[in-house]
């Protein structure tokens, strides 16, 4: 496209903007972590390291840490499970309503998250409360796992229309059972697109606040409520603030991991 | 299905193995390879559990909720039906004004993004090195991960009083919009950009470079090449990004809370009232799926989807 030399300029200086304006913020939080008042005026008058050994010492904040890796964990493996199951027939087999299959497993994500936990928090108050299985850390994993289903689904389902069917065939006919051509030849083939699958439930779950406020029961706290519930409390700014900056940078790990799975797979 | 019709005769064990375990996995491995349907019911069973039953279960629950009611006092659920919640919804102007405002704001926050990817996305495809390219495409993916509270933080941190955006603005005499339905539509903006940013960008690539020559060749300028030209064929891009900024701001509230100050939306409602009316909450629950479910019957008239 023949553009004036002008127009690139603008375009170029517009996208220096956007891109500023995307990360701006956040290493407005960075460094909003070593400011030395808890006002949080602006500009930084002085730089102190106080806040990041105040949060290291934080009781609340580990405790809620280990909550979020638990459900997590948790939530990440359900899906892992359910996720490649549904991939694995969709993308193998035809079968009648195999649509509607697709549709319930996208649905959870095309709904805003808001409906996913009223819906969840409705069912767990009036039908299963009464069977003793109330709100808690159980139901935050439902609601996790529900919407993290899609996420190693979409992974693993696009692996599996690329695989090389062939081999499968040959190992069975070398003798080798539906089991052991799973874990031995199918397996290996969609391994990484598992990982990177797994990888983007367990951030996604990390990460979630909305279902988890509607699926929590008032004592159970992830690192997302207890940020959320500290985040209007002047005294507790400045842990809040050290604990976002470190979420930023770790942030990075599963994007690093997720673009070097993905990328390997291209080889 | 057309693989493996015929089972093989040499389905010889491994001479490892132990008896027993060769006969219990082998027993079943047979019965699954010769029955197919067996094989999807047993890889669909437990997905369906959850999806089927679970999830979808909830949801029609919320919706039988949605005509029950709340005694006022203990505020336990009575199953009784009645429309007394969907009345109230429709007929209570606050609570109008609430569902229109927050559509509203969805629809302005989708407007921004693509306002804001469509020469963003021009610049990567059509100037940009290719080095300057990657690190961009990059560049706006990296902060999806970043959290989503950090990020309503940091907009949080922006707009307030006294605050970097105010400091920023003071030699111009001015002060930034503070906590408001500005502040919320420009920190959501933020929050769904890379939904919008992303198809965007690579449909852009997808427009081959002579199409655009041409249309310069027939003496169209930079603007009217990137009306006639581009935008007809972004369209599809433009309404599945639509699909993800307008519904993740529609269901929206933890962002309302801390940066849109007065700013009432559906989801603030909704978890106001999830403890004390059950019922009404679940029939304001009702009002995102329907506007979903409404906007993705547009998009898919357009023929947008089934270009995705």
């Amino acid at each position: 496209m023949r553009l004036s030399a002008p127009a690139k300029i603008t375009l170029r200086v517009f996208a220096f903007l956007v891109m500023a304006a995307i990360y701006l913020p956040l290493l407005l939080v960075i460094a909003n972590s070593f400011n030395a008042t808890t006002s949080g005026a602006f500009p930084i008058q002085e730089f102190t390291t106080k806040w990041w050994v105040a949060a290291m010492h934080n009781e609340g904040v580990r405790e809620a840490l280990w909550t979020s890796i638990k459900v997590a964990s948790v939530a990440t493996a359900i899906s892992l499970v359910l996720g490649s199951m549904v991939a694995f027939a969709l993308s193998r087999y035809e079968f009648f309503g195999k649509n509607t299959v697709n549709l319930l497993v996208v649905l959870p994500i095309a709904l805003p998250g808001i409906v996913t936990g009223v819906a969840l928090n409705n069912t767990f108050k009036t039908v299963l409360e009464p069977l003793g299985i109330g709100l808690g850390l159980f139901s935050v994993i439902v609601g996790h796992a529900t919407f993290s289903i899609v996420m190693v689904f979409n992974n693993v389902q696009a692996r599996m229309g690329r695989m090389n069917r062939g081999l499968e065939e040959a190992a069975m006919d070398m003798g080798a059972n539906v089991f052991k051509t799973f874990f031995q030849v199918t397996f290996p083939g969609f391994r990484s697109a598992f990982i990177a699958g797994g990888l983007l439930a367990f951030a996604l779950s990390f990460d979630e606040i909305v279902v988890t406020t509607f699926t929590a029961a008032p004592g159970t706290e992830t690192l997302p409520i207890w940020i959320f519930n500290n985040m209007s409390r002047p005294n507790q700014a400045p842990v809040v603030n050290v604990i976002a900056a470190v979420l930023i940078l770790a942030s990075m790990i599963p994007v690093y991991l997720s673009q070097r799975l993905t990328g390997d797979d291209k080889k | 299905m057309t693989l493996l019709q015929t089972p093989p005769d040499s389905a010889a064990p491994p001479v490892h193995s132990t008896a027993t375990r060769r006969s219990l996995t082998d027993v079943v491995s047979r019965v699954l390879y010769v029955r197919p349907k067996l094989r999807v019911t047993a890889l669909l069973l437990l997905p369906m559990l959850w999806l089927g039953v679970l999830y979808i279960g909830s949801l029609a629950l919320l919706f039988i909720t949605a005509f029950w009611t709340t005694d006022s006092f203990t505020s336990k659920v009575i199953p009784a039906f009645t429309l007394e919640n969907f009345a109230e919804i429709l007929t209570q102007p606050a609570y109008q004004a609430t569902a229109l405002r927050t559509i509203g704001i969805a629809l302005a926050v989708t407007l921004v993004c693509m306002s804001l990817a469509l020469p963003l996305g021009l610049y990567m495809a059509k100037v940009a090195s290719p080095r300057m390219r990657a690190v961009l495409a990059i560049g706006i993916t990296l902060p999806l991960w970043a959290g989503y509270l950090v990020k309503v933080f940091s907009w949080r941190i922006t707009f307030s009083a006294g605050g970097p955006l105010d400091w920023l603005l003071a030699p111009l005499g001015m002060t930034g919009p503070g906590y408001g339905t500005a502040a919320l539509i420009i920190t959501l903006s933020y929050l769904w950009f890379p939904y919008m940013a992303v198809p965007v960008y690579s449909a852009f690539r997808q427009i081959p470079d002579n199409l655009l020559d041409a249309s310069s060749d027939l003496g169209a300028r930079s603007w009217a090449t990137v009306r006639t030209v581009a935008i007809p064929l972004l369209k599809p891009a433009f309404i599945a990004g639509s699909i993800f900024t307008f519904s993740l701001s529609l269901g929206d509230y933890i962002a309302a809370q801390f940066v849109g100050g007065k700013t009432q939306v559906i989801g603030t409602v909704i978890a106001s009232n999830i403890n004390l009316n059950p019922p009404l909450a679940a029939a304001f629950g009702i009002v995102p799926i329907l506007v979903v479910v409404l906007y993705l019957f547009l998009a898919r008239k357009t023929g947008a989807l089934k270009a995705l």
